[in-house]
């Protein structure tokens, strides 16, 4: 049995060029955090072209609503009626659903696509308090759909939504004779529109956005050995950025992309390395005897904040990128490792084992608080949403890997199951431009 | 897709299947090991203090090279060592099996060996793939401090990306946490 899964299979690795619209590999449920929640009504959108409207838009902003654990979308079957547009809304009927705002709007064919309308309003005051009229192509209609619910999210809470962006992560289908195929995925936020930037029957690794959400750095095993890559994500070219002799891992784009952190043990044992990404030169970052490795970048780019067993078992630790002490982060728990810091830098997350259970946490910098927000026992990987309410992460549901994800205040919990095979190392995309 | 980045992609391919042709020398040998809790499988010593490592004459056969290592009585057929979490230290079980592999390494200096260090699945990826890598250094280190060269070493790790058993529990970790000595093809 050993042997059989050890054999090792000849390479086959291919790009894919293909993305299969509309199908969803992750299913999304939310786990736990709906009560609460503020209602609202999504109306569905009025559709001025011939037969059926090519996307529910109105579906799409009530499910992303819904997703986030903040709103809960109505039922339209409880609608009174159903308006596109600001002439034919009775406030007062919609009072009677208890809900403070309003979602209408229309789609119409306009040129080789669509134009797409919507109003946001408070039905208490009587207004609207947003509405924009937006061009979409056939294809992008899902992305404007998500760019709506940002617009609807931001008005009402404040705060940016992040609905309108990606997921990158890994998988892995055994098949029955227990050979393994990786993928490195990139799906809407939501679970739609995956499509493999990679396939390899070698194992992929430690994908990391660039900051303009343009770029994956990842590591591959494809030649037998880890390795770093980089890869445009429209144009498939990708590139090797890092095959030094030993370990090559944890790529983190410096917030301004001119840079990547890195992991290397070429000089001994593994170090973080600051590579220019123009030239490709590289800086030490650590000199330790120890493990240093996970580097993540704080967003004004000052700092790293890694992973080292140098006070005896992994913790969290910081240093100045251009040099000078190092500083201890995190004292709560025997095991702490792979940071990610959050886009304002108040947060860090990372996998906290205690007692044997291995579940993701944040560190509070600005109080030094150290809170546990999830309940399994293989958490791994956490990665904030852009707009910092959201951590992705992967876990073990039975013996599948599945994405979850959790509110930084820990209260909302999501469940993103993949179809098929495992899901793991979620790297959740910038804001995309 | 344009024709641009359509030749990208062929030539990128074409790239790989050259890239490829070595990887079908990197197979594993058979009878690689047993688990530290199996009975240990037929003709497979199990390297404790019983015994096993001793009654196999090593290196006593002067008959074609590349005997010993197909031997199924010798000690050489033993090609993993264990480990305990989070740690890389080399059990007092595992020596007199690499004490083999290093006498029979130092007698074949034409032979090479991979050290290939794995973990098991709890805590983190990276920081796992650090730990196999100092998982293998720790035999490295044993191997050469027993009169290996260590221009016949070569290290790589896993991490836990090469799980020797599935599962998520004691039983299935301890068969991950790993140095599997890979002689290849030779």
């Amino acid at each position: 049995m050993l042997r059989n899964r050890l054999v090792y299979l000849t390479l086959s690795l291919c790009l894919m060029a293909v993305s299969p619209h509309g199908r969803a590999a992750l299913t999304i449920e939310i786990t736990q955090g709906i009560e609460g929640a503020q209602p609202i009504a999504v109306v569905p959108f009025g559709w001025d072209g011939p037969g059926q409207p090519p996307q529910d838009v109105a579906g799409i902003i009530a499910a992303d609503l819904k997703r986030s654990g903040q709103f809960a979308p109505l039922a339209s079957s409880d609608f009174i009626s159903q308006p596109h547009d600001n002439d034919k809304i009775q406030f007062h009927d919609w009072r009677l659903l208890g809900a403070p705002n309003l979602v209408v709007g229309t789609v119409r064919p306009e040129g080789m696509g669509y134009r797409v309308l919507f109003r946001l309003y408070d039905i208490y005051k009587e207004t609207q308090l947003i509405g924009y009229s937006i061009p979409s192509t056939a294809a992008e209609l899902r992305h404007t759909a998500h760019h709506i619910s940002d617009m609807i999210y931001e008005s009402l809470t404040g705060e940016p939504g992040a609905f309108d962006t990606r997921i990158a992560y890994v998988t892995q289908v055994r098949d029955a004779a227990g050979r393994s195929r990786y993928s490195l995925m990139v799906a809407d936020s939501d679970g739609y529109n995956p499509r493999a930037a990679l396939n390899s029957t070698q194992p992929i690794m430690s994908p990391a956005w660039s900051p303009d959400g343009k770029r994956l750095a990842y590591v591959s095993f494809e030649n037998g050995r880890p390795e770093i890559y980089l890869q445009d994500l429209a144009t498939q070219q990708r590139q090797r950025l890092s095959a030094y002799q030993g370990l090559n891992g944890a790529p983190a784009f410096s917030p301004d992309g001119t840079r990547l952190a890195l992991v290397l043990s070429k000089d001994g044992n593994p170090e973080i390395y600051i590579m220019d990404l123009a030239d490709r030169s590289l800086r030490r970052l650590t000199r330790n005897s120890a493990i240093d490795t996970e580097p993540a970048w704080t967003p004004d780019g000052k700092t790293i904040v890694f992973t080292s067993d140098r006070g005896g078992g992994p913790q969290i630790y910081q240093k100045p990128v251009r040099g000078g002490d190092v500083q201890r982060l995190s004292f709560e728990g025997e095991y702490n490792a792979r940071a990610a810091v959050s886009s304002n830098g108040q947060l860090v997350a990372m996998v906290d084992g205690h007692d044997g259970k291995y579940r993701i946490a944040v560190l509070d910098r600005s109080n030094g608080t150290m809170r546990v927000l999830t309940d399994n026992t293989l958490d791994e990987s956490p990665s904030f949403a852009p707009n910092g309410r959201m951590i992705i992460y992967a876990t073990q549901v039975g013996n599948k890997g599945v994405l979850e994800a959790v509110s930084v205040d820990g209260r909302i919990h999501q469940r993103l199951g993949e179809r098929t095979g495992d899901a793991r190392e979620p790297a959740w995309s910038p804001f995309i431009q | 897709m344009n024709v641009i980045v359509k030749a990208t992609v062929v030539m990128l391919a074409a790239v790989m299947v050259v890239a490829c042709s070595g990887q079908g020398a990197n197979v594993k040998s058979p009878g690689a090991s047993a688990p530290p809790a199996a009975s240990g499988g037929p003709a497979t010593p199990e390297g404790g203090e019983s015994g096993g490592a001793q009654t196999s004459p090593v290196g006593g056969q002067g008959g074609m090279q590349g005997d010993e290592l197909s031997n199924p009585n010798s000690p050489l057929q033993q090609r993993v060592v264990y480990f305990d979490f989070d740690k890389s230290d080399i059990k007092d079980q595992y020596k007199p099996v690499l004490k083999a592999h290093a006498d029979y390494l130092a007698s074949h200096p034409d032979i090479h060996v991979t050290l290939e260090g794995n973990t098991d699945e709890r805590g983190t990826r990276e920081y796992n793939m650090a730990l196999g890598e100092r998982r293998a250094k720790s035999v490295y280190q044993y191997l050469t401090l027993l009169g290996v060269s260590p221009s016949q070493l070569k290290i790589i790790s896993y991490g836990e990306e090469r799980p020797a058993a599935l599962g998520h529990e004691e039983s299935a970790w301890s068969k991950n946490r790993r140095v599997e000595l890979d002689y290849g093809n030779q």
